[in-house]
């Protein structure tokens, strides 16, 4: 087992691990949005029952994807500010909406194309206000 | 304003709230966290994690029957408190890209709702 002492010791340069952290948010969305289509896929033959659960794939790997997308963010928010990691999350929003056009054939949306532009905008800019 | 879509604002909004505070705790707990899995077991995160399961039923309820549109800007509302939170709790401090770029979020959070209505 190592001590935080010896896994934080490799890192002490202050950018770099704004940068690992945002990174690290990054893959977060990345996880969250996959995971989020698959229990989709997996809720449309949805039972409530033990057998069918147990090889409801599809939602199994969603929840999988979960379990470690929260992973990846404690140890991201250990090396950066919460103020600005925690809103970079939304751009779940904006892999949902592109997964959604090309997975599940969602018609494309003005709104929601103005929507997150917006958000990968807003994204950029807070990724440049971390503590320097 | 018609009570189902009340219903479904007070339980977002709620959700908003608690999942905040899932995020305080994730950040408390994350201190100690180290390569080996056992690290992440600690009071603090289990907390976290809770909060951040008892957010999402709150979510999963209000959602269900309430416009997407009206309520999709709600659920946003809580990177706002998670703001507010980190200054308290662990003194971080605004800046204007900070502000800036969360107020982006939020419009753009806004318009993403719009189109999913």
């Amino acid at each position: 087992m190592s001590s935080p002492a010896v896994v934080s010791a490799p890192q002490d340069d202050p950018a770099a691990r704004r940068r690992k952290s945002i990174f690290l948010v990054f893959c977060c969305t990345v996880l969250g949005a996959a995971a989020q289509i698959f229990m989709k896929l997996g809720m449309e033959h949805f039972t409530l029952s033990l057998p069918a659960l147990l090889t409801n794939y599809l939602l199994i790997l969603g929840y999988g994807l979960y379990g470690i997308n929260t992973l990846l963010l404690i140890v991201a928010l250990r090396d950066g500010e919460l103020s600005m990691l925690y809103p970079i999350i939304a751009l779940t929003y904006v892999w949902v909406t592109l997964l959604s056009y090309t997975l599940l054939h969602e018609p494309p949306n003005v709104y929601k194309n103005i929507g997150i532009t917006t958000i990968m905008i807003g994204v950029a800019v807070l990724g440049r206000g971390g503590k320097k | 304003m018609n009570p189902v879509l009340l219903r479904s604002m007070l339980l977002v909004f709620a959700a908003s709230v608690v999942g905040s505070f899932g995020a305080v705790f994730l950040k408390f707990g994350s201190a100690t966290v180290g390569r080996s899995l056992i690290t992440f077991v600690n009071r603090n995160l289990v907390l976290g994690v809770a909060l951040y399961l008892g957010s999402s039923v709150f979510y999963a309820l209000g959602l269900k029957d309430g416009q997407v549109s009206v309520l999709y800007p709600m659920v946003s509302l809580g990177y706002v408190w998670t703001m507010v939170w980190s200054r308290i709790f662990f003194k971080e401090t605004f800046n204007t890209q900070k502000l800036v770029g969360l107020g982006l979020v939020l419009l753009g959070v806004v318009f993403v709702g719009m189109g999913s209505s």
